[in-house]
């Protein structure tokens, strides 16, 4: 029974003789297959080196064969790209973004190249159906800090807000209480006078103390009746949308602080006609203006 | 009198280990401080607190004159301890590994932006260092000091120092763990410690070296056993590539932050040259090298080939250590570099199924113990992982495969049929033969909770790997679609959500699978608790065995 159950022990193949600690070891030869598949690997490596980029020198690399380079194909699948992107493209560059707006066949070209656009750089800030988040603004409403126009949204695109293009957007909200230009006391009330702007339910006393404060810091930006000047990217105090929330912390915190986000410039990385179609994307999904 | 010879028979290296340690506790000291870093400080704490514990515990040892080593006798205790540390490191580096899964899975709920230190960036690295280092590096340690002594006929060598390396391995553990949690990285994958926990894992790594190659050094056989080519191929090698990729330049010899000696490409090579090479030479030549004594042991069968195990070691070795470019495919690596990784990855196939060829034809003979004895089986089994990892590996070593399964969960998958079927289970397989073995008792409590294990963890890790291809080359798909208007289609957030159902298949495969490690853990403690048998396995030494 215990001979044809273990073959190897008694059978043709023999042990090398060594044993350690019970164990003995088979004189068995490779097994073909393997080797020949270890072989076939080997030539197919070594046909790999002669067609493609393979061995360093002393000077440069082994071309291969086949002239082969990883970087002549990225210009040459960037090119491919741009037939592909083709005839309706070429007609975003030449249209102004009224004209593309008013066209439904090239229209609707811009919106679904701006969909996808927008889905990969402008979805990880904006959110993918653009509503915004803390600190991002929401591009479906009606609010718009600098501007909901087409070319004003154009411009946002090109050159950013705070993003240090040349022709960037800038605004700055001044940190009032960091910077000592106001004293926590007055950075309280002026918190509960733009409570009141916005027509919520605020301390009156406090309101009154924060006028003339009020008129004298903030009126050149907010506008005497807080309506904010979208020229200068000042927000509107008076309505419901708030980029750093409603809340009197939020409100407190940004006249403390003063945070201003940034936007990058999208020019130079998205081409010309990309930026039009974004534009028109961004317009056609938001209200107003 | 008595006394005297008591303290006599102290050897030297506890005395000097002392000393060491006291030093350390000083030094320790005076840094934490001197910094002007908390979180250098914190480390320091570690480190001083661990010198003073070695200190004090070998101080009471030494002066009872403790540490007498029985030169009949195999050095077992420090293998006791580290089988204890294997169970326990798995058990906590893959839960970690499951709350990872649970974040990836619900972002939303498993989501504490009040406790930094248990962001995802944080946990992920303290989960690979947790199973790879802490889980697979003390079975590792524990596997070699058992198989080297019986392969060599030999005692440890260097007396304590086989503690030391024990007890600094688990140093570096605690100290590379804490450091992730506090946000000290040098944010190098499976690299991440800094400048000083590595200078101290240098240390016991040397330390390690010197007592593997003394115990070869005074074997009693005149030939050296496969399994411990591999595990000195294992050492020397990490040693190497720890050193050379984690050479950096310390702001402050007093801060936790440190800038790597090299840049750019060069940088991302050296990275992925250790990187790859701590999969070729630490997870599979060492764990190899445990195959190549449990599994004949277990089987009772001799190995299946000699020539075999000499072509496919050299070879491994020789092929591996070249592979590591393929994990920079399509990126500001020369061109020529990569063609090199991929070619030299896809030779590898072939030598790293030597081991599996072996491991597999070895059980001929003994097919019918795969039914019987479960622990075999996982053994078997992770062969059978082993094998379809390493072809797995050279498939996606190949540029235009690469190309799509690059950056996706496909790679997560492959890592993890390597980490859980082959690592997992041939060090689950050792720890189950090496505990009835270390604490001498006939067998295992039970062989049934093996085989609950066994299919618990099998399922899993099934689940687990189908997941991960599912996801990865779905999202590899997306991410490559275009528009008929020549614009990509998907947004990046897009192939996030769309893998939210294998997200969850995957935490649930990562559940089952730490389900299994802790019904060994259950079941490897009621084995060690177990009375000890009527009549006592025969013992075993180097003097004993070579006296009969």
């Amino acid at each position: 029974m215990s001979a044809p159950e273990h073959p190897h022990d008694s059978g043709s193949v023999g042990t090398t003789g060594h044993e350690w600690d019970g164990i003995r070891e088979l004189d068995n030869p490779l097994p073909r297959w393997w080797l020949w598949i270890f072989y076939a690997c080997i030539a197919f490596a070594v046909g790999y080196w002669v067609l493609m980029p393979a061995w360093p020198g002393l000077s440069g690399y082994t071309k291969g064969i086949l002239g082969r380079s990883d970087r002549a194909e990225v210009v040459e699948q960037l090119a491919r790209l741009k037939t592909l992107r083709g005839a309706q493209n070429a007609r975003l560059a030449k249209a102004s973004l009224q004209e593309i707006e008013q066209d439904p066949g090239l229209q609707a070209h811009a919106l679904a190249v701006g969909q996808s656009v927008f889905g990969d750089n402008c979805a990880t800030c904006h959110g993918v159906g653009g509503t915004g988040g803390k600190g991002y603004a929401n591009l479906r409403d009606d609010v718009w800090l600098w501007g909901g126009t087409l070319d004003d949204i154009h411009r946002t695109l090109q050159y950013g807000i705070r993003s240090g293009h040349p022709q960037a957007r800038f605004s700055q909200m001044p940190a009032f209480g960091r910077d000592q230009i106001l004293t926590p006391g007055q950075v309280g009330d002026l918190t509960e006078y733009v409570v009141a702007l916005s027509g919520r339910p605020a301390n009156p006393a406090a309101v009154q103390r924060a006028a003339p404060v009020y008129a004298a810091n903030c009126v050149a930006c907010h506008g005497p009746e807080g309506r904010g000047d979208p020229l200068q990217g000042a927000p509107n105090l008076t309505d419901r949308e708030w980029l750093y929330g409603s809340a009197r912390k939020d409100i407190q915190a940004q006249i403390h602080g003063g945070v201003g986000g940034v936007m990058p410039a999208w020019t130079g990385r998205l081409d010309p006609e990309t930026l039009k179609a974004l534009a028109v994307y961004v317009h056609a999904n938001a209200a107003g203006q | 009198m008595s006394e005297n010879l008591a303290q006599q028979d102290s050897p030297p290296g506890a005395a000097a280990l002392l000393i060491i340690s006291a030093a350390g506790a000083f030094l320790g000291l005076m840094a934490t401080a001197l910094s002007p870093d908390p979180l250098f400080r914190l480390e320091g704490w570690i480190f001083t607190l661990a010198a003073l514990a070695a200190a004090a515990a070998l101080t009471v040892g030494v002066a009872n004159g403790r540490y007498q080593a029985d030169p009949r006798r195999y050095e077992d205790g420090v293998i006791r301890a580290g089988a204890i540390a294997t169970v326990f490191w798995a058990i906590v580096g893959m839960l970690v590994g499951v709350v990872i899964a649970l974040q990836l899975a619900w972002p939303r709920i498993f989501y504490f932006p009040e406790a930094g230190w248990l962001n995802f960036g944080r946990l992920r690295p303290l989960h690979t260092s947790g199973v790879i280092f802490a889980f697979g590096g003390n079975a590792l340690i524990a596997t070699s000091f058992y198989v080297v002594q019986r392969t060599c006929r030999a005692r440890l060598a260097g007396g304590l120092a086989g503690w030391f390396v024990f007890w600094g391995y688990q140093l570096f553990i605690v100290m590379a763990a804490v450091g992730y949690l506090a946000g000290i990285t040098e944010g190098r994958e499976y690299a991440e410690p800094e400048w000083f926990v590595d200078l101290w894992l240098t240390i016991v790594w040397v330390a390690y070296l010197l007592v593997f190659l003394g115990t070869i050094w005074k074997r009693k056989e005149p030939h050296i056993y496969v399994a411990n080519w591999f595990y000195l191929a294992f050492i020397v090698t990490v040693a190497l590539l720890h050193i050379v990729n984690n050479l950096s330049l310390p702001v402050s010899l007093l801060g936790a932050k440190s800038y790597s000696l090299f840049a750019g490409v060069q940088d991302a090579l050296t990275q992925w040259w250790y990187g790859h090479n701590a999969v070729g030479f630490f997870l599979t030549a060492g764990f190899l090298a445990m195959m190549y004594y449990f599994v004949p042991k277990r089987a009772e069968r001799p190995v299946y080939s000699y020539r075999l195990s000499i072509v496919h070691f050299w070879s491994l070795i020789f092929i591996y250590i070249w592979a590591g470019p393929h994990h920079l495919h399509y990126t500001a690596l020369p061109q020529w570099a990569q063609t090199l990784g991929m070619t030299f990855s896809v030779m590898l196939w072939m030598p790293s199924w030597g081991g599996m060829i072996n491991g597999l034809m070895t059980l001929s003979g003994a097919w019918d113990k795969l039914r019987t004895d479960p622990v075999l089986r996982m053994m078997a089994v992770a062969v059978g992982f082993y094998g379809m990892s390493t072809f797995e590996g050279p498939l996606m070593s190949i540029r235009s495969v690469n190309a799509l399964s690059h950056y996706t969960d496909w790679t997560i998958g492959h890592v993890h049929s390597g980490a859980l079927g082959w690592v997992g289970f041939i060090s689950f397989g050792a720890i189950y033969c090496l505990v009835p073995w270390l604490w001498k008792k006939e067998k295992l409590h039970s062989d049934a909770l093996v085989e609950w294990h066994f299919w618990i963890a099998t399922l899993g890790l099934l689940l687990y790997i189908a997941a991960m291809w599912v996801s990865g080359i779905g999202e590899g798909l997306m991410w490559r679609e275009y528009t008929p208007q020549g614009f990509l289609a998907n947004s990046f957030v897009e192939t996030v959500s769309a893998k939210h159902v294998e997200n969850i298949v995957r935490a649930l495969g990562g559940l089952m699978y730490l389900s299994g490690a802790l019904i060994m853990a259950y079941n490897i403690y009621r084995t060690i608790r177990q009375p000890a048998p009527a009549v006592l396995p025969e013992a075993s030494g180097p003097i004993v065995a070579a006296a009969a």
